[in-house]
C-alpha cells in the first residue's frame, strides 16, 4: 500500500474465539474436538422440543477473563438474545448470542506501528454466544444431493470480539490479530487454533479520501483462515475499492470470500440480502449478572500480560527488547525461561542460547517447546557451563546437535560427552607458561593493571587444551603466573 | 368401583388399603377410556406399557408394606405438549406425527416418581395455540357436558378427560388461559402456578416467558397435592425459581374469615354472560358470608392485555417453532429440490392454519423497524400491568373474577373469527403476562347445564392463599 494514495482505508475486525471449557455453553456435553459426528450431543444442543439452555459458569469466567485482559469494562448485567435464522446446522433455528447488552465493552489493545510507534485499537464489545454445528458436503455417501450435519460443535462457547474501525492498514490488521491472539493465549481461555476453527476472523473494510470524516461503503470479508490471508485479502480489497472508485464506480455493500490460491476475493454466491435476524431477549435465560465481587475474583486470576511481562523481563534479566519479544511469544516459553533464568549465572546467556541454539533446532525438527529433548534445566546447565568457560560455543553446538539426534536431554549427553579434564597442576602450568610466553603484550597490559585481560588467557589455555583444562584450576593458577 | 369423580385421595387410599390394586385401577380407567373417548376425543395416545409397569411397581410396594408416595397408583393423563420418553409426543401437530420423545419432561418425571400411573397423552390445540381445541392437528375434543360444545383450549383434552372420569388428574399448560378456561368450560379445577414455580423443562415451548405447566383435578385439594409434587427448582430450567415449596394441602379448608378479596370492575363489564355473572356474584356472596371482606378494585390497563399478549406470545412462538424445520426430526416434505423449498414445504404442510398465522404475526412483530413499536412496547405494558397488580395486592389477599366471559360455546361457532376467539381469553391472559398464579374453580351451572368457573388470582408464589380461598368457594358451591 503506498502511503501516498489519496485514499485512507478504514478497517474493523470481528474475531470469534472458542473458549476452552470442558463442556458446552448451555448443556453438559463435551467440547472435545474430533469426536465421531453427532456423538457429543443431548436434547439441548440438538434443539429437541422442550429442551432448555442452562448457562455454563465457566463460560462466563473465561469470557470475563478475556474481557479484562483486553481492557474492557465488564457490564454488571448483560442479556442473552436470540439471533433468528434458518440453517441446517443451526438446530434451534436461532443462535443464543448477545445483542444490545453485551458482556463487555470499551476495551483496547496497543499495537506497534510501521514507523516504530504505538497505536491504540479500540474494542467496541465482547460478547458470549454459542457455535452452530457443521454442514459437511463432502465425504458422505451420495454427496451430490446430500448434506450431512454434525452437531458436535453446536453449543460450543464462543466470544466475539469486535474492534473499532481504528485499523488503517493491512499490516496494522495483522499486528492487531497477532497481539489479540497473544493476549488470549496468555489468559489460557482459548487455544486460538485457526485450523480447528477455534479462532475465526471477519474483516470490514472501506476507503475514504484522506481527511474525509464520513466513512465509505464497506465490504465484509468472511471466514479467512489465517492472519496472512487476512492481510492479503485486505490488500486486495483496498486496491479493488480504489480501482472501482477511481473509475467512477460505486462500492456495493456485500459479503465477500477470499480465495487464497488466486489471491482475490469474490462476492458470496448466495443472495445474501440484508439479513433480519429479529433479535430479541432470550426468554429461557435470566439476565447475566457479574457483580463486583465475581469480577474481582476473576481479575485475581488474570496472568501478567505480554506487554507488562516484556518490560519486567528486560529489567530483571538484562534482556534486550528483541530477546524479551522472542521469549514471550507464548506464555509457555516465557514461563519456561523464567523458571530457569532466576537460577542462571547469567540470564542473558541463557536467553541467547535459547534463541540461537534451541528455538532454531526445535523449528527444524518440527517440535513444540513441550516436546523439546532439551529441558529448561538442561538449557540452564549448558548456559552455566558456557558462562564458566567450561565448554566452548562450538562444543555447545555439538552437544545440542547430539541432544536432538538422540532425543536426550543436555545433562545426560554432556555427562557422556564431556571432555576428559586436565586437572594435573603440573601439566596445566606448562601450558599456561607457553600461553604467557606467546603473548607478551597482553602480559604487560595485565601487569599495568588491566585485570580483565585474564579472560584472554583463560581462552588461550582452553584453546590450547581443546577445552579440557579444569577451569577452576586455570582460574587459580593464571593470576599467580601472570603476576610472576 | 365408581371412578367417575374419583379423587387422588380416594384412589391412593383404595390402593393402599388393598381395596383395589394399582393395576386394576389403571385397567378400569382404560376401560372407561375405551367406552367414552370415542365420543369425546380427549386422548391422542395411550401408554399402556408404561402405565402397567408403574402400576405393578406400586402393587409390589403395597404387597411389601413399603411406604407409599403421594400419588401411589393414581391414574393421570398428560397434555401432549409435555415430552414423555418413548411415548409419541406431537403437541397436537401433524408436524410431529409419530415423534417419540427421547426424554421426560421434569413435571412428568416428578409425577411418576411420586407414584402416578401415566395413562396416555391428551389432545390439545396444535402447539397449545387455541381456545377451543379445534386447532388440534388430529381431531377436536367434545365437551363431556354437551358434546356439541367445545371443551375450551388449548388444554381441552386435559380438562375433558378429568370431567369425563377418564383420569383422576391431568397436566396441562397455560400460556394465555389454556388451563383455566377449559377447566371452567368442563367444570373441573384448573391451576396455573406462578411463573417459575414449576419447571418448563420438557414442555414444548409456545411462548417461553408465558408458558406454565399446571394440574387439572376434580377438587381444590387434589390441585394442592399435584402442585406439591411438581413444584420446585429444577436445575434444567434457568427460569425455575429457588423458592421453597410449602405444604399446600394444609391451606385447603383453612377458614377465610377476615381475608380481603378484590373484585376488579374491568372484569364485570359489558359482554359478560348474565348467567356467568350471576354464578360469580353468588361466589362473592358466599365468600362474604364466610367472613371475607370484598373490596372493589380497578385494573385500568386490562384492556391492553389481549393485544399485548398476542404480540409477546406470537413473537416468542415465531422463534420457538423455528426448530421444526424438517432437518433433524419432525415432518419433512418429499422431493424438495432446494433447501429453501424443503423448509417452506415442510412447514407449510406440517403446520396448521392458526400456527402459521401466529408465526407470521410474531415474525412481523420482531422485524427490523417494528421491534420497538410492537415487542418492546408490549414488554412495557407487561411492566405496567405488573405494577397495577402490585398495587392491588397491597390492598387485597386475592382477586376474584369470572374465568371466562361465557360458558362453553358450540364447535365451529368461532372458527372463522380468530379475533372473537382471542377475546375468549380476556380474563385469563393478564395473569400469564404478569406471572402470577391463577385457579379456576367450578361455581355453578347454567340452566342448560353448562359449567361456570370462577377465577382467583394471587400474589407471586402465593398459591397457598389461592387454595385456601378456592376451597371456600368450592365448599359453598357444592
Ligand atoms: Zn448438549
Amino acid at each position: 500500500m503506498s502511503t501516498t494514495s489519496k485514499y485512507e482505508p478504514v478497517i474493523g475486525l470481528e474475531v470469534h474465539v472458542q473458549l476452552l471449557t470442558r463442556t458446552k455453553a448451555f448443556c453438559s456435553c463435551s467440547t472435545e474436538f474430533g469426536a465421531p459426528p453427532n456423538s457429543n450431543v443431548c436434547p439441548v444442543c440438538l434443539g429437541l422440543p422442550g429442551a432448555l439452555p442452562v448457562l455454563n459458569r465457566q463460560v462466563v469466567e473465561f469470557a470475563v477473563l478475556a474481557a479484562q485482559a483486553l481492557n474492557c469494562t465488564v457490564n454488571e448485567t448483560s442479556i442473552f438474545a436470540r439471533k433468528n435464522y434458518f440453517y441446517p446446522d443451526l438446530p434451534k433455528g436461532y443462535q443464543i448470542s448477545q445483542y444490545d447488552k453485551p458482556l463487555a465493552e470499551f476495551g483496547h489493545i496497543e499495537i506497534d506501528t510501521a514507523d516504530g510507534g504505538k497505536k491504540r485499537i479500540g474494542i467496541t464489545r465482547l460478547h458470549v454466544e454459542e457455535d452452530a454445528g457443521k454442514s459437511m458436503h463432502e465425504g458422505v455417501n451420495a454427496s451430490d444431493d446430500r448434506t450431512s450435519v454434525d452437531l458436535n460443535r453446536s453449543g460450543v462457547p464462543l466470544i466475539e470480539i469486535v474492534s473499532e474501525p481504528d485499523i488503517s492498514t493491512p499490516d496494522e490488521a495483522y499486528e492487531y490479530l497477532t497481539r489479540l491472539k497473544e493476549i488470549i493465549l496468555y489468559t489460557g481461555v482459548s487455544d486460538c487454533n485457526m485450523e480447528e476453527g477455534s479462532l475465526r476472523c471477519d474483516a470490514n473494510v472501506s476507503i475514504r479520501p484522506r481527511g474525509q470524516k464520513e466513512l465509505g461503503t464497506k465490504a465484509e470479508v468472511k471466514n479467512v483462515n489465517s492472519f496472512r490471508f487476512i492481510k492479503q485479502a485486505l490488500e486486495y480489497e483496498i486496491k479493488r475499492h480504489e480501482e472501482v472508485i477511481e473509475s467512477g464506480g460505486k462500492i456495493v455493500q456485500e459479503t465477500r470470500l477470499y480465495n487464497p490460491s488466486e489471491g482475490r476475493t469474490y462476492p458470496m454466491r448466495t443472495k445474501e440480502r440484508a439479513h433480519d435476524y429479529r433479535y430479541f431477549p432470550e426468554p429461557d435465560l435470566l439476565p447475566l449478572v457479574v457483580d463486583q465481587k465475581w469480577r474481582d475474583e476473576i481479575h485475581a486470576r488474570l496472568p501478567e500480560l505480554p506487554e507488562a511481562r516484556r518490560a519486567r523481563m528486560m529489567a530483571d534479566y538484562g534482556l534486550t527488547e528483541g530477546d524479551a519479544h522472542t521469549l514471550t511469544l507464548t506464555k509457555a516459553m516465557a514461563d519456561a525461561f523464567e523458571s530457569a533464568a532466576h537460577k542462571a549465572t547469567n540470564p542473558k546467556r541463557l536467553a541467547n542460547i535459547i534463541q540461537t541454539e534451541l528455538i532454531g533446532r526445535l523449528k527444524a525438527a518440527g517440535l513444540e517447546l513441550e516436546d523439546s529433548p532439551i529441558s529448561m534445566e538442561g538449557a540452564l546447565l549448558s548456559a552455566d557451563l558456557t558462562e564458566a568457560g567450561t565448554i566452548s560455543s562450538k562444543m555447545l553446538k555439538d552437544l545440542y546437535d547430539k541432544c536432538f539426534e538422540r532425543r536426550e536431554d543436555f545433562p545426560a549427553v554432556y555427562e557422556k560427552e564431556k571432555p576428559q579434564q586436565i586437572s594435573d597442576a603440573g601439566e596445566l602450568e606448562k601450558i599456561i607458561d607457553e600461553v604467557i610466553a606467546a603473548n607478551p603484550k597482553q602480559v604487560e597490559q595485565y601487569r599495568a593493571g588491566k585485570k580483565t585481560v585474564i579472560a584472554f588467557f583463560v581462552g588461550g589455555v582452553m584453546k590450547a587444551t581443546k577445552g579440557k583444562a579444569n577451569p577452576a584450576l586455570v582460574n587459580e593458577l593464571l593470576p599467580k603466573k601472570l603476576e610472576g | 368401583m365408581n371412578i367417575e369423580r374419583m379423587t387422588i385421595e380416594t384412589a391412593r387410599e383404595q390402593v393402599a388399603r388393598k381395596q383395589t390394586t394399582a393395576t386394576a385401577l389403571a385397567e378400569s380407567f382404560y376401560k372407561r377410556i375405551e367406552a367414552e373417548d370415542s365420543r369425546i376425543g380427549a386422548y391422542l395416545a395411550l401408554s399402556r406399557e408404561r402405565a402397567f409397569a408403574k402400576a405393578s411397581e406400586i402393587d409390589r410396594l403395597v404387597a411389601d408394606g413399603a411406604p407409599l408416595p403421594a400419588l401411589a397408583g393414581v391414574p393421570v393423563g398428560i397434555k401432549d405438549v409435555l415430552m414423555t420418553k418413548d411415548i409419541v409426543t406431537t403437541a397436537g401437530s401433524k408436524i410431529l406425527k409419530n415423534f417419540k420423545a427421547p426424554y421426560d419432561c421434569t413435571a412428568v418425571a416428578r409425577l411418576e416418581r411420586a407414584g402416578a400411573v401415566i395413562l396416555g397423552k391428551l389432545n390439545c390445540d396444535e402447539f397449545a395455540m387455541g381456545s377451543s381445541n379445534e386447532n388440534s392437528g388430529y381431531h377436536p375434543v367434545h365437551n363431556p357436558h354437551d358434546l356439541t360444545r367445545v371443551p375450551g383450549g388449548s388444554s381441552g383434552g386435559s380438562a375433558a378427560s378429568v370431567a369425563a372420569g377418564m383420569a383422576v388428574a391431568t397436566l396441562g399448560s397455560d400460556t394465555g388461559g389454556s388451563i383455566r378456561q377449559p377447566a371452567a368450560f368442563c367444570g373441573v379445577v384448573g391451576l396455573m402456578p406462578t411463573y417459575g414455580r414449576v419447571s418448563r423443562y420438557g414442555l414444548i415451548a409456545f411462548a417461553s416467558s408465558l408458558d406454565h405447566i399446571g394440574p387439572f383435578t376434580h377438587t381444590v385439594k387434589d390441585a394442592a397435592i399435584m402442585l406439591g409434587v411438581i413444584a420446585g427448582r429444577d436445575p434444567l430450567d434457568s427460569t425455575s425459581a429457588d423458592v421453597p415449596v410449602p405444604d399446600y394441602v394444609a391451606e385447603v379448608g383453612r377458614p377465610v374469615k377476615g381475608m380481603k378479596i378484590g373484585v376488579p370492575d374491568e372484569y364485570f363489564a359489558e359482554g359478560l354472560d348474565s348467567e356467568v355473572r350471576a354464578a360469580v356474584e353468588k361466589s362473592i356472596d358466599d365468600l362474604r358470608a364466610a367472613g371475607c371482606e370484598i373490596v372493589r378494585i380497578t385494573l385500568p390497563s386490562t384492556k391492553y392485555a389481549i393485544p399485548t399478549y398476542y404480540i409477546v406470545a406470537t413473537a416468542e412462538a415465531s422463534s420457538n417453532l423455528a426448530r421444526f424445520d424438517g432437518v433433524r426430526y419432525a415432518y419433512r416434505a418429499e422431493g424438495a429440490a432446494t433447501l429453501s423449498e424443503m423448509y417452506r414445504r415442510s412447514r407449510d404442510e406440517g403446520f396448521g392454519a392458526e400456527v402459521k398465522r401466529r408465526i407470521l404475526l410474531g415474525t412481523y412483530a420482531l422485524s427490523a423497524g417494528y421491534y420497538d413499536a410492537y415487542y418492546l412496547k408490549a414488554q412495557r405494558v407487561r411492566t405496567l400491568l405488573a405494577r397495577e397488580f402490585e398495587t392491588a395486592f397491597a390492598q387485597v389477599d386475592a382477586i376474584l373474577t369470572p374465568t371466562t366471559p361465557t360458558p362453553a360455546f358450540k364447535l365451529g361457532e368461532k372458527t372463522n373469527n380468530p379475533l372473537e376467539m382471542y377475546l375468549n381469553d380476556i380474563f385469563t391472559v393478564t395473569a400469564d403476562l404478569v406471572g402470577i398464579p391463577g385457579i379456576s374453580v367450578p361455581c355453578g351451572k347454567t340452566r342448560a347445564g353448562l359449567p361456570i368457573g370462577v377465577q382467583l388470582l394471587g400474589k407471586h408464589f402465593d398459591e397457598g392463599t389461592l387454595f385456601r380461598v378456592a376451597s371456600a368457594v368450592e365448599h359453598a358451591a357444592s
